[in-house]
């Protein structure tokens, strides 16, 4: 039996049939569908399981608000969880599965839980489970994880792309229903930029489900003609499958556009979703309106759905949801359903009218003063219970029914910015506030009108006072003719009496009840009622509930709809993938790489890199034979320290500054003072934050009278040029100083060891004799006559040079540089290798320099000179910061040189417990110094400076070791400085 | 949000860093600013909910640093100035 | 009313008619002794303990909107006590010390469920950072310990091992962390204050401070003036505002903390996960949400939401770590306004003003605070000096230079 409940028309191409699998079972429907409307025409109501009590469900409604047909769509890596079934559109092959249910959605075991509801009332988890303390994570709670949960990931990488694009226009239209596209017709007829965004994959709105007619024709065929014209118009963008999902600051929205998910996979090269950042300058809110339930007992069952939802599966999709269909109203529209149905040729066995005036509907048993007071049907509705006026009951057997208790705008754009929505006596339902996001109107259902002549009307009349602020004139033109019904509704949210469950919130199961408790425990604030039930937090946000459960509990509390308030909504209107949200930033491509000049050579020598920042630098250079890192550091130190060395330093930042007050900006900059800084000499500089804590330090040379060069450490080279320019612009704007930075200009090499000299020699064009170019001195050298610059510094306590050449010269020199070393053993040494030679001789790096440190504790408080303004240098000096028994930097060696040391681990003196009270400090660098021959280290040690000799303990909790350590210098090496100025 | 750059006109403020209010243009002078003002200067902050001047760092654009006036409420945007212009009318110097 | 499994088997069986409301809703007083203005998370808490551990009455809290609508009620809802500086450590370990027996304390269920944090490392310096951070905590009585790679495999073997930009390479663990239902933190402490006599007054703004030489006298409300011998003020995200009507200037700027839940899923995450290298944390909450968020926003703001960049950042970071959650969807994004102050750590002090308290600048770090706050808050009001586990969280902490500055990065509030 295929498709046995579609009937005649529709908006389906019954040309092609395609086939698809729900559980396993396969069915067949048409282009066009969605898997709601296509496993509704083959007669399968039940789609899903409930959150709580497992109850079956089926969908209540033909749109995004669905609260209970969630299925698994797809499988393996692209399996995915919670998939509305009412909006996910068929495609050829598509798998989809039931979740949250076991074994199987018919037999489902946690039914057990439906059957025990009297005990799972509304926050009944907050009253109990709390003895004994340790049952909470062992017992209750795993049974409560296991249970809770919808649908499930996979665990395998998600295999499809995301993309994310920048959108710009005059006009945003949100929604292509009848307002929105007479919106981006009046707009792009004035010529202006438009987009139309719709969530559906056909645009018209509500006019696809509808037999209304627009301008003498079918609202459908109108709408087609509306896009063609729009089409046709080159500043219009028509954006079908996507969604608007919030609306951000100064008129950016954030929208999603579904590319491929009506295809087994994206096209080659086509990304699954694309996430839309839409710069509008203006928009309209036309997103139409939801319809809402009323609540009664057993009102969840498959086959029970809002009535609108009924009208749209038989006129859009040409499906009948039930052989016998009732309808439940207070309003017209609900008969509007009841007569489509009919002229469909759908048996309407009855219509329940809770309004007791009016005209009765021809042809149909229309019971006036009447409501449904439950239903029957296990996995499906069989009957439905009405009470008359006259108080009488009657079970009347129908496999569906239509429950409409109004609509409610879709308001939840216009409440992103906290805007609070404003009730609306006439239509029953909260319409935008007044202080929604600047530059959004909202026209049509959205904003309350639910006439499609009024929605035709104020799409117009938005759009031409929108442009009007643009200074753009448009047309308000004749309006095609449609129907302009006014609405005709009474209050009527739940039907009381009933000793059983009646449902607000169907997904998580929030149901009168727990309105009812929640208001008898003083749960009674919206918010409070919100999150006491769970009421609107299931993954339709309340879009059909929310209204609904503040209802009851104003009737509850004898106060008004509006005393009592109302919750907004939030980003995202509907949900979003996290693909989607992260686009390319992903795997390796989730930040850039910085690679460096030598890069491909080291790349070449087999170099192991280590990821600083964003940089990738070269971390050991393995020879062969070499099987422990260690192996390789060790023997790039001793190579330097015995002969040269050469290591890529172009990470360091660099920052060029001119200017006639450039030394006086210098002084203001570092702690230390530089104006005395010769021409053609370096200095190390010291920098302070504002409140005296050391964050960067590096040398700077002078080049020039009013040139200097200045280079920062790589973690901070873009801090430190921000706030340069900060102090240029905004500490003392009038100096004469200009910046730039040329970082990524200069190629730079460390050139370290005995026999740097003698290797720079042979390649730079210029005397560089200890006599022409001593220590610290910095000059514009040439390198086979490309420019260069030379710098006498060093970092490894080596003869040492930095060498600078424009960047595209940077691989070509340290090949020059290693084939001119050949006859010394020349090695390119890495960061490893940098650590050690630094920690060697007591220099700050990185854990050093940590943010929480002053130039005292670094042993450098003699550099922040008091006799000039600098930054930090007043706020260096208070109490708590000069304590002379603060930390101080201190060397660290094991008393036995077998003995291991770790960095992180804390000084505790001999026989002092492993307390708080007792820490010393820390060790804050360890390195393996091939030189001496064991571990040594760097630490903050209190009062260190007091304690050189002195013996104590390095303690690490986190292994349960310790080392006897002696308290030594943190120059371990050449600490007269010899050999840098050899 | 989107930052009316001066000189550069609208700009995405993903292109900007924040650094604060614009309270902190009025840096003492170290030289005869005693710790107490001085930490009173860094430290304590207006923090009004509504209208706010406070500077942003085009670092991604032209390396301006800007006095931009936005409410704290609404995000919205009164004015955006450079610094360097509002620090010279306010009798900063060298 | 006494809260209990058999309590709730017999209402069930007897139609759930003998509940009852879990807070009165009592007109204000002319007087208390004690008023604290601000309902969420710690002024509830330290109303409670003032009553059940001080031994004080007459108190009143006061609060402009519903109870527990502050930061109590929009945060990832993490509790940890895995901090590096001897201000902060013993402090936050004393919290989630009274984490771990404040159901049975208070006698209602806020779902403490110590299933443990892990903070990822991705360098050597991180590793060094992390176990001179291990150590202290342990130093301070804490549990911490320190992963390898494989051991953080063993744990998730779906994070991103083998194709990350910055690739995992250990984590400290703090086995007694863990996340609690927030909500019902402050509908606890709420219960077990009203339940103690204790005035819960929602829907009344605190719109005046009536000082009279040098002394708080009361506080002018949007329900008329409420006396009071003792103000304490505990409204986070509103601490400058608040303050401002005593005369005081705070060492806190006011911003925008997005967060994030996901759709229900089976259960994939056992604890709490931080990826340092991104900015993303993450847990799953017991309904099944992955609950996750990043930076905040960076800007001064008082609008409680936030902006899109924010959101694919920390979606970015997600995706980094665990390309698994491609497919899962992003539910709801809420945006809290948090106190961030100058150093990153709080304040729970005396004012220039006297008998006006304060406990504010809590950063995003509020919600395991709570308890402890709440309790040294408590401390403070009924002793007149501070718990020694706060002792370090003063005001003058900036003159002296004693800054708290956890992260190292100075007097800008948008970096802490």
């Amino acid at each position: 039996m295929s498709q046995e409940n579609r009937i005649s028309g529709g908006q389906i191409d019954r040309s092609k049939t395609w086939r698809f699998t729900f559980d396993g079972v396969s069915y067949q429907g048409h282009p066009g569908d969605t898997l709601a409307s296509a496993l509704l025409a083959n007669g399968v109501r039940l789609m899903g399981r409930s959150f709580k009590y497992h109850r079956p469900r089926g969908p209540l409604s033909a749109g995004s608000e669905e609260p209970n047909a969630l299925v698994q769509l797809r499988s393996g890596a692209r399996q995915e969880p919670n998939t509305r079934a009412t909006v996910a559109e068929l495609f050829d092959g598509l798998e989809a599965t039931s979740q949250n249910a076991w074994p199987s959605l018919k037999f489902d075991a946690m039914a057990i839980n439906d059957r025990l509801n009297t005990f799972f009332t509304a926050g009944f988890y907050y009253k109990t489970f709390m003895w004994p303390a340790s049952f909470w994570e062992k017992v209750y709670e795993p049974i409560i994880r296991r249970a809770a949960g919808l649908g499930a990931l996979t665990r395998q990488e998600d295999p499809d792309d995301y993309d994310k694009g920048f959108l710009h226009c005059d006009l945003l239209v949100i929604g292509a229903g009848p307002a929105g596209l007479s919106a981006a017709l009046t707009a792009g007829r004035a010529g202006a930029r438009v987009i139309l965004a719709d969530e559906d994959f056909r645009m018209g709105g509500r006019l696809n489900a509808e037999t209304l007619e627009v301008g003498g024709q079918p609202g459908a065929d109108w709408a087609l003609g509306a896009v063609a014209e729009l089409s046709a118009m080159p500043n219009v963008r028509l954006m079908t499958r996507t969604t608007v999902i919030g609306a951000f600051d100064h008129g950016i929205y954030g929208a999603v556009e579904r590319v491929s998910d009506h295809l087994a996979v994206p096209a080659k090269g086509k990304p699954r979703q694309t996430l839309w950042r839409i710069y509008s300058r203006r928009a309209i809110l036309a997103g139409g309106a939801t319809e809402r339930p009323i609540a009664f007992e057993n009102n969840d069952r498959p086959g029970v759905m809002l009535a609108g939802a009924l009208r749209a599966y038989a006129n859009r999709w040409g499906v009948a949801v039930g052989d016998r269909v009732a309808v439940f109203t207070n309003n017209d529209d609900g008969l509007r359903s009841a007569m489509d149905l009919k002229a469909r040729g759908v048996d309407v066995v009855a219509v329940i009218d809770a309004r007791k005036d009016g005209d009765l509907l021809p042809g149909v048993r229309h019971l006036k003063g009447a409501e449904v007071v439950d239903t029957a049907g296990r996995l499906g509705l069989k009957s439905v219970t009405i009470r008359q006026a006259d108080g009488r009951t009657e079970t009347v057997a129908a496999t569906a029914l239509g429950v409409s208790g109004g609509w409610n705008p879709n308001v939840n754009i216009s409440s992103h910015h906290r805007s609070r929505p404003v009730w609306d006596e006439g239509i029953q339902g909260f319409v935008p506030g007044e202080d929604g996001p600047p530059g959004l109107t909202a026209a049509g259902a959205a904003a309350g009108v639910l006439s499609t002549h009024g929605a035709l009307a104020g799409g117009q009349a938005q759009a031409v006072a929108a442009l009007a602020d643009l200074g753009i004139a448009a047309k308000a033109g004749d309006l095609p003719r449609a129907e302009d019904a006014p609405v005709s509704i009474v209050p009527k949210w739940y039907v009381s009496g009933g000793k059983g469950r009646a449902w607000i919130d169907p997904q998580n199961d929030v149901t009168l009840k727990d309105v009812k408790l929640a208001q008898k425990e003083n749960f009674s604030s919206v918010e409070h009622l919100k999150r006491y039930t769970t009421l609107g937090m299931a993954t339709d946000q309340g879009k059909t509930g929310n209204v609904l459960g503040l209802a009851v509990m104003a009737g509850l509390t004898g106060k008004t709809i509006p005393e009592t308030g109302t919750t907004i909504y939030r980003p995202p209107y509907t949900p979003v993938a996290m693909g989607t949200l992260a686009g390319r930033s992903r795997g390796k491509e989730f930040k850039p790489f910085r690679l460096t000049p030598s890069h491909k050579w080291a790349e070449e020598q087999g170099a192991v890199f280590v990821e600083v920042g964003m940089w990738l630098r070269a971390q050991w250079l393995p020879r062969p034979g070499e099987t422990h890192w260690r192996q390789s550091v060790d023997r790039e130190v001793l190579a330097t320290r015995k002969s040269v060395g050469i290591c890529d330093v172009t990470t360091l930042g660099k920052i060029d500054i001119q200017g006639t007050d450039a030394a006086a900006f210098l002084d203001k900059v570092y702690a230390n003072n530089f104006a005395s800084l010769a021409v053609g000499k370096c200095r190390y500089g010291l920098m302070l934050r504002e409140d005296g804590i050391v964050y960067d330090d590096g040398t700077t040379a002078r080049m020039g009278e009013n040139e200097y060069v200045m280079t920062t450490t790589t973690a901070n080279a873009v801090l430190v040029f921000r706030n340069l320019e900060y102090a240029r612009q905004v500490l003392w704007p009038e100096m004469d100083v200009q910046l730039i930075s040329t970082t990524e200009a200069w190629a730079q090499f460390s050139v370290a060891g005995p026999n740097a000299r003698k290797l720079l020699q042979k390649v730079v064009d210029q005397d560089i004799s200890d006599a022409a170019f001593p220590y610290m001195g910095a000059g514009n050298i040439t390198v086979g006559g490309v420019r260069a610059r030379l710098f006498r510094i060093s970092f490894s306590g080596e003869l040492a040079y930095e060498i600078a050449v424009p960047t595209r010269y940077g691989d070509a020199l340290v090949r020059r540089l290693m084939e001119a070393g050949q006859e010394f053993d020349a090695i390119v040494y890495g960061t490893e290798a940098l650590g050690v030679m630094r920690v060697e001789k007591g220099h700050v790096a990185g854990n050093e320099l940590n943010g929480q440190s002053t130039a005292l504790n670094m042993g450098l408080g003699k550099m922040v000179s008091k006799k000039k303004d600098s930054i930090g240098m007043v706020l260096s000096q208070r109490e708590g910061m000069v304590d002379p028994n603060g930390y101080r930097l201190v060397g660290v060696k094991p008393v036995d040189p077998k003995g291991q040391l770790t960095a992180g681990s804390h000084f505790l003196e001999h026989g002092a417990a492993p307390v708080i009270e007792n820490d010393g400090g820390w060790l804050t660098s360890k390195v393996y110094s091939p030189h001496l021959g064991c571990d040594i280290a760097l630490g903050y040690l209190k009062a260190g400076d007091q304690k050189i000799g002195k013996r104590m303990r390095a303690v690490n909790l986190l292994a349960k070791t310790e080392t006897e350590v002696e308290i030594v210098s943190p120059h371990f090496f050449d600490s007269e400085g010899e050999r840098l100025r050899g | 949000m989107i930052i009316n750059h001066p000189i550069l006109g609208p700009r995405d403020s993903q292109e900007f860093v924040y650094l604060g209010s614009a309270e902190l243009m009025n840096r003492p002078d170290g030289m005869t600013t005693g710790v107490e003002a001085f930490h009173n200067w860094l430290y304590n902050r207006d923090n009004p909910a509504g209208e706010h001047r406070e500077l942003w760092y085009h670092e991604q654009g032209d390396r301006s640093w800007l006095v931009v006036t936005r409410n704290t409420v609404t995000h919205e945007i009164r004015s955006v100035e450079l610094a360097r212009d509002v620090a010279k009318a306010m009798g900063r110097t060298k | 009313m006494r809260y209990s499994g058999f309590r709730v088997i017999a209402e069930a069986l007897t139609g759930h008619k003998g509940w009852k409301p879990v807070w009165r809703d009592p007109a204000p007083q002319a007087e208390y002794d004690f008023v604290i203005v601000g309902g969420g998370g710690h002024g509830l808490a330290t109303a409670y303990y003032l009553a059940k551990e001080f031994g004080q009455a007459r108190i009143a809290v006061i609060e402009k909107g519903y109870l527990g609508g502050g930061n109590v009620g929009r945060n990832t809802t993490i509790i940890r006590s895995n901090y590096l500086l001897d201000g902060n450590e013993p402090f936050y370990e004393f919290s989630l010390k009274l984490w771990e027996g404040l159901e049975q304390d208070f006698n209602y269920n806020a779902m403490v469920s110590q299933r443990g944090i892990l903070n990822l490392i991705h360098t050597d310096a991180q590793r060094d950072a992390f176990t001179r951070r291990g150590n202290a905590m342990i130093l301070n009585g804490a549990d911490a310990d320190l992963l390898d790679r494989e051991q953080v495999r063993a744990m998730y073997p779906w994070l991103n091992f083998d194709n990350a930009r910055f690739p995992i390479k250990g984590g400290l663990a703090q086995r007694r962390g863990g996340t609690v239902r927030h909500d019902a933190v402050a509908w606890g402490y709420a219960r077990g204050a009203d339940m103690r006599g204790v005035d819960l007054i929602q829907n009344c703004e605190v719109t005046g401070m009536r000082i009279e030489q040098g002394r708080i006298k009361g506080v002018e409300t949007t329900r008329g003036f409420i006396g009071a011998k003792k103000v304490g003020v505990a409204v986070a995200g509103s601490s400058s505002k608040v303050m401002a009507h005593a005369g005081m200037r705070l060492p806190m700027e006011s911003h925008v903390l997005q967060a994030f839940v996901s759709e229900g899923l089976k259960p994939l995450i056992d604890g709490v996960i931080t990826f340092g290298a991104g900015h993303f944390y993450v847990s799953q909450s017991d309904k099944g949400g992955l609950v996750f968020g990043g930076d905040i926003d960076g800007y001064n703001s008082y609008a409680q939401r936030g902006n899109l960049p924010v959101i694919e950042d920390v979606a970015e970071g997600g995706m980094a770590l665990m390309p698994a959650i491609g497919r899962a969807r992003l539910l709801r994004t809420w945006g809290g306004i948090m106190d961030m102050s100058m150093d990153g750590s709080p304040i729970i002090d005396r004012t220039p003003v006297e008998g006006l308290y304060f406990n504010g600048g809590w950063c995003y770090g509020g919600f395991k605070a709570t308890p402890a706050s709440g309790w040294c808050f408590a401390h403070l009001m009924a002793k007149d000096e501070p718990h020694k586990v706060a002792r370090a969280y003063r005001f003058d902490r900036f003159l002296k230079g004693l800054m708290i500055d956890e992260k190292g990065q100075g007097a800008q509030p948008n970096l802490h």
